[in-house]
């Protein structure tokens, strides 16, 4: 048995250990791993999701237990101080000696501190574990109490825009600060980086480039820069990503060979200067370079799998570095060389100002082949691209129908994922080729996505490749002759419109009937939501006739928020509001201590109701007249309007009226996910109703009605879809456009991506809503009538039938609330005491 | 926080030292859940009522701590009863507890039995 010794438990490290366990000959090698930070290899390159939803569990790679079960002995928190390549051996911090036959260096990089005078100033952090967010997030948070708030990102780099998106998130006002004169100097050309600053100074993130810092000011704590130039620039706080530094400490104190500018030497063996001792990841030197990317770690690590175990992989020669720009809210991607343009390559450059986009393609002269390139704005063809590039294929007959799409023809240019190489490469990070994926679905091995993505663990990584293998798996599965269904759950062989049309054809009445007739087993989280909708939207039933399939918020006709508590929304139609009213929710907010906030939707949200007090707070506000305003539902929110002709000077109709009337109309109603309007009342657009599931803008010949936008993570302009329409006219489109989502629409899938996903797009939709080309129209009017006419207030039904209140108790054997609730003073109010 | 988790450890039937009632069988919904409170403990009890049997487990989500199991959906993974929380959807096993989405946390349960039309749960203190 041969010992091997891994220091270094980050994401390779980890890699190293799962390639390892999965070889046959694993009993002949007993694996002992040390990793300095307290927790298991967990996922950085998804570490800024631990500042919004993911806790440390979630990011893991492998749990403690994965580790025992392997029978890998993992020592966390445990630093390796020395390494004896004489000896054989590893010295821990605390002395203590462990001799190895094989040593693998997966020590990664530490971040870059420039030599600037005042960088120990408290406020001043880096961007790499999670330790290091924790300090960011506790500084920041102390600095609200301050009332200050401005937060620096030294490096416009990958990493410093994603550093800078979360600082933005943690509510701060953020800069970043680069020293060359375009951001991600490494991957972007200039006109590229201009695009992009402007895309990223739109969200609110100022971008300063071409300066020099030369000291870091304050007494104790950082309270600005001052650059080259002279000029300064306040901020409370600064995140330093200004590059990476390989760790290679302990390989040149352990007499290994290592590079000028850091690095530890390897070659394609990965194997360094001294004989059993291999290093792997961002510590490694390979081709004189240092890669801060997964993909080329992971490739490391099978290497040096094989080595260690008699193989032969070696590392190729040329490495990509193609990537992604992840979370900041705009499209950013670059592959192969970007920048290379000489005789026999010209760059081809798509560039538009008004919507922000640029891309460049380096194709050969001869057109034969594509070198690398550029997408800012809109990243949409990246995969394909990639796949093109990296493998070699044959461009289209004029290369820049790449970027443009193709213009003639109906053809699209590019051709199908079914016309890739098996041996092409779909998923770099784990280095999966097309082949990989699609011969176990034809050997029956794999049947679903889920199954796919367990063997392969393709997309798991950086996740960029993930459309590409849906796409590769419909494909493959369609050859197959096997129709990939997007069914409900294990419960319901039907898509949402297949159950819908059932439910309604057969008069279905109720959750255990559907179940009966047409599923199986018992039901889960997934189909129960989706039914209750259905039935909301063939009968208008409300939710309290089948309480226990309703969703968190539904159930209990309020929002469920962090600590259990709820949160309550009156209807304010149009964000029209008498001060009467006013002085009500004022009232309410006050008698039971409710957090009390705007929302953005022109209402008033009402924060910190535990479930028994919602029933009486409920009464007050319908005795003064309101009613529910489904912030709860998979429903119409709000028609959010400006104040229209008649106050506003440049006003054309009055949107305010118009957005009441459909505000009214369209209350209560359930859809497959959240809908919102507004009306604006002139091209100005104050009431960005653009950025709804409908708008409608005044024009001088009447209204313009835009559908399918959204805000959200991943907003759309809403598209035009009639205008020049009276009122009338507008209504009934609505109606007709309206029911055709709730009929065909997925569940969860809003108007945008239910649009994109339409075969034949907005064209088909105008023919259908506009022209009524499937002679649907007066059917679509007609549901639409009967559910306004069915429309009922559930929380004026709920508080006035006992049985139904039953549920509004925290305890069935106590009248007592949630102990478990405690609060803390935030600004004059109050907020839920943060989750531990 | 540990401490509050610390206070739920599942309990088997032959366990039990006491049967605490803790309502009537028509006070919790049909294939739904409701909330009871014994001593400082709060526990969820599940109607199953289309297997005709009852769960119940902590109300307290081992995730983010917030006493709300019993407000979550219930139905069945490949036959196995579930709790989805109402918080994250994180699924549990109402007959062992055991986490259906493959993370390390887990939840105590209960043994539920009737008589005469009220519903006792079954603790060790
Ligand atoms: C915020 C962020 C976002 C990123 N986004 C992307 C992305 O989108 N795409 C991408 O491809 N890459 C991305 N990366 C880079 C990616 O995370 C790294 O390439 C990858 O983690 C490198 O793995 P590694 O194992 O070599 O190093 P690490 O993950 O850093 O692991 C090295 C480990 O070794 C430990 N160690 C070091 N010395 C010792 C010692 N002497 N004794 C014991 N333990 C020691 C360290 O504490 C560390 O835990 C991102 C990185 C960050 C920080
Ligand atoms: S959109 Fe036009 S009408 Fe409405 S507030 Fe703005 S400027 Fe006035
Ligand atoms: S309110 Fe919306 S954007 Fe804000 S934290 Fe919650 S989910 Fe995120
Ligand atoms: S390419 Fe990163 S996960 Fe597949």
């Amino acid at each position: 048995m041969k010992k091997i010794v891994v220091v270094g438990n980050g994401m390779v490290g980890y890699k190293f250990c799962e390639k390892l366990v999965t070889r046959p000959d694993r009993e002949n090698y007993q694996i002992e791993v040390f990793g300095e930070e307290p927790s298991p290899a967990y996922d950085r390159v998804h570490l800024s999701e631990y500042f919004s939803e993911k806790g440390k569990d979630e990011l893991l790679l492998a749990s403690k237990s994965w580790y025992k079960d392997h029978e890998i002995k993992l020592r966390t928190s445990s630093l390796i101080s020395e390494i004896n390549t004489k000896e054989k051996e590893v010295i821990t911090y605390k002395g203590e000696k462990i001799s190895y036959d094989y040593l693998v260096l997966a020590t990664g990089s530490s971040p870059f501190i420039p030599p600037i005078k005042g960088s120990e100033k408290a406020g001043v952090f880096v961007y790499r574990t999670t330790e290091d967010l924790d300090a960011i997030k506790t500084y920041a948070k102390k600095l609200q109490k301050s009332n200050k708030s401005k937060a620096t990102v030294l490096g416009g780099g990958l990493l410093g825009l994603e550093a800078a998106n979360a600082a933005k998130e943690l509510g701060l006002e953020t800069s970043v600060v680069e020293f060359a004169p375009r951001l991600m100097p490494r991957q972007l050309d200039e006109a590229a980086s201009n695009t992009l600053i402007r895309k990223i100074e739109n969200l609110g993130i100022k971008i300063l480039i071409n300066k020099a810092t030369s000291e870091i000011s304050g007494k104790e704590e950082i309270d600005a820069l001052t650059f080259s130039d002279g000029s300064r620039h306040e901020t409370n706080m600064l995140i330093i990503s200004a590059g990476i530094r390989p760790r290679d400490e302990l390989a040149k104190s352990g007499g290994l060979k290592t590079g000028e500018r850091g690095g530890i030497f390897v070659n394609n063996k990965m194997e360094t200067s001294a004989t059993n001792v291999y290093a792997i990841g961002e510590a490694a030197l390979y081709n004189n370079a240092i890669y801060g990317l997964v993909a080329p770690g992971y490739n490391m690590a099978e290497v040096a799998v094989s080595q260690i175990c008699g193989g032969d992989k070696t590392m190729a020669a040329h490495i990509d570095m193609s990537t992604q720009l992840k979370l900041i809210g705009t499209d950013v991607a670059s592959f192969g060389d970007p920048f290379i343009e000489n005789e026999e390559v010209s760059a081809i450059t798509y560039e538009n100002k008004q919507s922000g986009i640029y891309k460049r393609i380096n194709v050969s002269r001869d057109g034969k082949k594509l070198l690398g390139g550029i997408l800012v704005g809109d990243a949409s063809e990246y995969q394909n691209l990639f796949q093109i590039y990296i493998n070699g294929m044959k461009l289209p007959e004029n290369p820049e129908d790449l970027i443009l799409g193709s213009r003639g023809g109906e053809n699209s240019s590019l051709g199908s994922v079914t016309e890739l190489l098996d041996s092409a490469q779909i998923c770099s990070c784990e280095a999966i080729s097309k082949g990989d994926i699609c011969k176990p679905l034809e050997a029956g091995e794999c049947c679903s996505m889920e199954d796919v993505v367990a063997k392969t663990k393709a997309s798991t990584g950086c996740g960029g490749c993930k459309p590409m293998v849906t796409d590769l798996f419909n494909a493959t599965m369609k050859s197959l002759g096997k129709e990939v269904k997007e069914v409900i759950c294990e419960h319901f062989d039907f898509n949402r419109q297949e159950l819908f049309d059932l439910v309604k054809i057969n008069k279905v009445k109720d959750f255990d009937e559907a179940l009966n007739l047409f599923g199986k087993g018992h039901g889960c989280e997934k189909c129960k939501p989706v039914l209750a909708s259905i039935f909301a939207s063939t009968t208008m039933e409300t939710a309290n006739k089948q309480v226990t399939i309703q969703d968190s918020n539904d159930k209990f006709l309020a929002n469920i928020q962090r600590n259990g508590t709820y949160s309550i929304v009156p209807r304010i139609p149009g964000g029209e509001i008498t001060p009467d009213k006013l002085m009500t929710i004022g009232a309410v907010a006050k008698k039971f201590d409710l957090y009390t906030k705007i929302t953005g939707g022109q209402r008033i949200d009402l924060f910190g109701a535990e479930l028994h007090q919602l029933p009486e707070i409920w009464k007050e506000l319908i005795d003064a007249g309101f009613e529910s305003g489904h912030a709860y539902g998979k429903s119409l929110r709000t028609v959010k309007s400006c104040v229209g002709s008649t106050w506003c000077r440049f006003g054309m109709h009055e949107s305010v009226s118009f957005a009441i009337q459909i505000e009214e109309r369209y209350r209560g109603l359930r859809s497959p996910h959240k809908l919102k309007g507004g009306v604006s009342g002139c091209i100005r657009e104050c009431a960005e109703a653009r950025g709804k599931d409908f708008g409608i803008i005044a024009v001088e010949s009447g209204w313009n009605l835009y559908v399918c936008g959204n805000g959200g993570a991943t907003p759309k302009h809403a598209i035009l879809l009639a205008e020049g329409l009276d009122d009338e006219t507008t209504i009934k489109y609505l109606d007709r456009f309206l029911m055709y989502y709730i009929r065909t629409a997925a569940p969860l899938m809003r108007t945008a991506p239910w649009l994109e996903k339409l075969d034949g797009g907005i064209a088909h939709l105008k023919k259908v809503v506009v022209e009524d080309s499937l002679g649907i129209a007066e059917d679509l009017e007609k549901e639409m009538q009967s559910l306004i006419t069915n429309y009922e207030c559930e929380w004026k039904q709920a508080i006035e039938d006992p049985e139904m209140m039953k549920r509004f108790k925290h305890f069935v054997n106590s009248d007592e609330g949630d102990d478990n609730i405690s609060y803390v003073p935030l600004r004059d109010q109050k907020m839920p005491k943060a989750w531990t | 926080m540990q401490e509050l988790l610390a206070q739920y450890q599942s309990v088997t039937a032959p366990e039990v030292l006491k049967w605490v009632n803790v309502g009537k069988a028509k006070d919790f919904p049909e294939n739904g859940g409701a909330c009871i409170k014994y001593k400082n403990k709060q526990i969820a009890v599940f109607n199953f009522a289309r297997e005709s049997t009852w769960y119940a487990c902590q109300n307290l989500c081992p995730h983010k701590l917030e006493m709300v199991l019993s407000r979550g959906m219930i139905g069945d993974k490949e036959g196995i009863p579930k709790v989805a929380c109402p918080m994250h959807k994180k699924t549990f096993s109402l007959k062992d507890g055991n986490n259906l989405n493959g993370e390390d946390y887990k939840i105590a349960v209960y043994p539920v039995k009737i008589e005469a039309e009220n519903v006792y749960i079954g603790f060790i203190d």
